[in-house]
């Protein structure tokens, strides 16, 4: 007996976009049981995944993601790049088993780039659980940011926080050196200022010394040199060497 | 009004008008001169303009009523500034002596007003040299991209931002925890910040490197340090006004409310920010001035700086408002784009359909239609005033606001380099100034023998800053230095202020300052001079210092804190001081302004009681003291 039950979508991925360059992705889980069903019970199920939604159909329409670097407009084919980025991830963590496109479906999609999504087992109608998709989708994050010229900010998956880059902290502080710099160079100024007067000092006495040498020797003037250079004052000249008696 | 007191023996205590003439023909070695004019020039612009004009003067402007402000300004400015201004030259030029000198020369009664001068000079630079040490430690921060204070930390376990960070914003952050490190209150001491303190002796040693022979090696430096700062707010100007919301800023800053002309705390403001924007009372200018030479036209001096400081506080006004323009409206921009993008979420609109120019119609469509769900969605009111008047003064300016601004600047590391080396030029510009005011007036004084060299002086005077400056590396740091800022650099000015007014005016005598100034300059100063300096001026001060003190006394004593368990938090709370700080404020305030009499009483007790008067100060004039042996010795 093939019973055809009605199965609770267990897993729904919401995309959804963020103005002006965000795409946003929401992961709604449901709470109620994931239960699987055993080899034994293998209803077909027909899955729906509008059905937790109010009826609407899938519409596409394009608008535009503008990001910082490149605004282009939302389409099919991007859809199918998403659909192919996601297989890929997919694939990359369950280690080679092999997810197609045809086993990523989008649905509910508005005119904000935002849509839910679920996946499926290769060649099967099996749900994927949430907590695997959302593994698969942070181990490969970069990727899908990459393939969409996003960023973490940008493309938002709801309830898959992106894991905080810790901040570069190289291993000297960038401001040691600098103020090593500053202190060494005002250390050489104050040497150099405390230093270059005593220096002038040394060579000025130096210079004073062979000065006064020279001062000395011309101190006393005898005869030869010049010791009657000085203007001769005849009021005290000895006409007469000796004293008349 | 002819008022003069009774002052004997004045001449034998100042040179005569000859000895003047005398001392300028035959180089008189051992004073220091200027090398030129520019220099001079240079190192007073510098005094005077400092940070207060970068970071007061806007706050200023913008709060009492934008254009408007420039009436009261510029008035004072006329009124009170330059008048002292032209007095604090006038006088040093002619009794060529530093602030003690100059007022025990014409008194030894009034030599307290140097020592108060002094006093005052060294607390300001002990806690001006914090705030470079600051601006040396963003400075040196600067050299990274990206620039430290533009990403939170994420907190222990890596599953998020620390929360203090996250509650307030990164450069909040960056300055109270990974700057200060700053505790709750002022009594949690918390232990010195070693970072700190490495910043604090680089400002110090960068400080005694270019004070070490006083204006010998200050006088060199100034020619950048005075210079560079308004080459950097030029290319601030023209960086700022190519980004967007620059005018926004500008407009804001300079939108006249005439009203606030009625508002006698505009006025309160107005003469308070010209009297510390001039620097005077500090004795820096007293000594400056000495070093020139007689005939020095000063007064053309006092007015040609009085308006360049004028003029520059009224341009970086400009400049800072067009960068605090651009950053109010990134932070407006980017508050409206996460509502937008909260209603576009909410009900799945298609991109851009929402835009800044349509949000508030759509909003206003939408709270009629689904007024339940507008209710649920934390939408968050944006408003460009608000975001124009964010405390925007002091520190708070240059730590917070503007680096801020600078991380959402392309190039973000160049500009901030710029801003901080320009704040500190700014800022080491003035302290020469106070180390000069406290320098000079130590050699006069003889406490220290004279045969200590100049770099003995200086080396004491930065090492006992330093030691004491320790204080403000504490982890309540920033509390101490507000309260030396609040207090010591407030009412001890405006009463040295006052004081020199009347020494000069009434106890050396207005006539013979006026020929004094006829010899020096060439003619005698005319009415202006003469009504401003025996009137206006003086009532202006003792107005400006009644009503200080008087709203000083009266209001509560608080102080602002960051605590991470207050109710606000990321606004800074208002505490009350515990008891002991009014000692501390006694201390501070009231000791320089009351060495004044202090000082008097006990010169005249000395006197009373030892009559033996000091025989050095009065030379016995002789014959043989004027001739010349062997064309060397000279007494």
């Amino acid at each position: 007996m093939i019973a055809y039950a009605d199965f609770k979508i267990e897993s729904l991925a919401y995309f959804s976009k963020k103005m002006p360059n965000h795409v946003r992705w929401v992961l709604q889980q449901i709470k109620s049981r994931i239960e699987r069903l055993n080899a034994l019970f293998r209803p077909v199920m027909h899955y729906n995944c509008s059905a937790h939604h109010e009826g609407t159909n899938m519409t596409e329409e394009a608008s535009n993601i503008s990001s910082d670097t490149a605004a282009y407009p939302w389409s099919k084919n991007e859809m199918f790049l998403f659909r192919a980025a996601l297989a890929f991830a997919m694939r990359d963590y369950t280690n080679g088993e092999e997810f197609g496109v045809s086993d990523i479906h989008p649905c509910d999609e508005t005119e904000r780039v935002s849509f839910w999504f679920v996946v499926t087992r290769p060649n099967t109608t099996d749900l994927v659980d949430k907590g695997t998709v959302e593994m698969a989708i942070k181990k490969s994050r970069n990727r899908i940011n990459g393939a969409f010229l996003l960023t973490d900010q940008t493309l938002e998956f709801d309830g898959i926080y992106p894991t905080l880059a810790a901040p570069v902290s190289p291993a000297t502080p960038p401001w040691l050196i600098v103020f090593g710099v500053v202190m060494g160079a005002v250390s050489v100024g104050i040497i150099a200022l405390l230093v270059y007067p005593l220096v002038q000092r040394k060579l000025k006495k130096n210079k004073d010394a062979d000065d006064e040498d020279s001062d000395e020797e011309t101190g006393v003037k005898t005869a030869e040199i010049g010791a009657n250079d000085g203007i001769y004052n005849s009021m005290f000249s000895d006409d007469e060497r000796f004293t008349q008696m | 009004m002819k008022l003069k007191l009774p002052n004997p023996g004045l001449d034998d205590r100042i040179p005569s008008h000859e000895d003047l003439e005398r001392m300028e023909t035959e180089e008189a070695g051992d004073r220091p001169k200027w090398d030129n004019k520019a220099q001079y020039l240079l190192t007073c612009v510098g005094f005077c303009v400092g940070l207060g004009n970068v970071w007061r003067f806007p706050y200023l402007c913008q709060s009492h009523g934008g254009g408007a402000f420039m009436i009261p300004f510029l008035i004072l400015l006329v009124l009170e500034g330059i008048p002292l201004l032209h007095l604090e030259f006038a006088i040093g030029q002619r009794l060529r002596k530093g602030s003690v000198g100059v007022w025990r020369a014409i008194n030894p009664y009034l030599t307290g007003v140097g020592i108060a001068s002094l006093l005052v000079s060294f607390l300001v630079g002990m806690y001006y040299n914090t705030i470079m040490a600051w601006i040396m430690w963003y400075l040196f921060n600067s050299f990274q991209d990206p620039l430290p204070w533009s990403q939170c930390p994420l907190n222990a376990n890596s599953t998020g931002l620390v929360a203090e960070c996250a509650r307030s914003t990164t450069v909040d952050y960056f300055w109270y925890r990974e700057t200060l490190n700053t505790s709750a209150a002022i009594d949690d001491a918390g232990g010195l910040q070693w970072w700190m303190v490495l910043a604090l002796f680089a400002a110090w040693t960068l400080l005694y490197v270019c004070c070490i022979r006083g204006i010998e090696t200050s006088g060199k430096a100034v020619y950048i340090t005075s210079t560079l700062p308004y080459l950097v707010l030029t290319i601030f100007l023209i960086r700022g006004l190519t980004l967007k919301g620059s005018t926004q800023g500008i407009k804001y800053l300079f939108t006249p409310d005439v009203d606030e002309l009625m508002n006698p705390q505009t006025w309160l403001d107005a003469g308070a920010q010209v009297f510390y924007s001039f620097s005077v009372a500090f004795g820096g200018l007293i000594s400056f001035s000495s070093y020139n030479s007689v005939h020095n036209n000063c007064e053309q001096d006092a007015v040609l700086i009085s308006i360049i400081n004028g003029c520059t506080s009224v341009y970086s006004a400009t400049v800072i408002y067009s960068i605090i323009g651009f950053r109010a409206t990134q932070k407006f921009d980017e508050c409206q784009g996460d509502n937008i993008l909260q209603l576009i979420n909410a009900f799945d609109y298609p991109e851009n359909s929402i835009t800044i120019d349509n949000y508030d119609q759509v909003l206003t469509n939408l709270n009629q239609t689904n007024p339940d769900i507008i209710q649920g969605l934390p939408l968050k009111t944006c408003d460009m005033e608000t975001l124009l008047s964010q405390g925007v003064e002091g520190t708070g300016l240059a730590f917070i606001v503007f680096t801020e601004a600078i991380i959402k600047m392309p190039v973000s590391p160049l500009w901030a380099v710029l801003f901080f080396i320009m704040l500190f030029c700014l800022g080491l510009s003035t302290m020469f100034g106070s180390i000069e005011g406290v320098v000079v007036p130590l050699q006069d004084l003889r406490v220290l023998p004279q045969t200590w060299p100049k770099e003995v002086f200086t080396g004491l005077t930065c090492l006992i800053s330093f030691a004491l400056g320790l204080i403000f590396t504490l982890r309540s740091g920033n509390y101490w230095l507000a309260l030396f800022d609040n207090f010591a650099g407030s009412i001890p000015l405006l009463v040295i202020g006052f004081c020199e007014m009347f020494a000069v005016i009434y106890i050396y005598g207005i006539d013979r300052f006026n020929k004094d100034i006829e010899f020096m300059v060439g003619h005698k100063p005319n009415i202006f001079w003469q009504a401003t300096w025996r009137v206006i001026s003086p009532l202006i001060m003792i107005f400006i210092l009644i009503f200080y003190f008087v709203t000083q006394v009266t209001k509560d004593l608080t102080y602002l804190v960051w605590d991470e368990e207050a109710a606000n938090f990321p606004v800074l709370e208002a505490r009350p001081y515990p008891s002991w700080i009014y000692v501390i404020i006694f201390i501070l305030a009231g000791i320089p302004s009351l060495v004044i009499p202090i000082f008097a009483l006990f010169k005249f007790f000395q006197r009373k009681c030892c009559k033996d008067k000091s025989y050095k100060d009065h030379p016995v004039d002789t014959i043989s003291a004027k001739i010349e042996m062997n064309g060397k010795a000279k007494f």
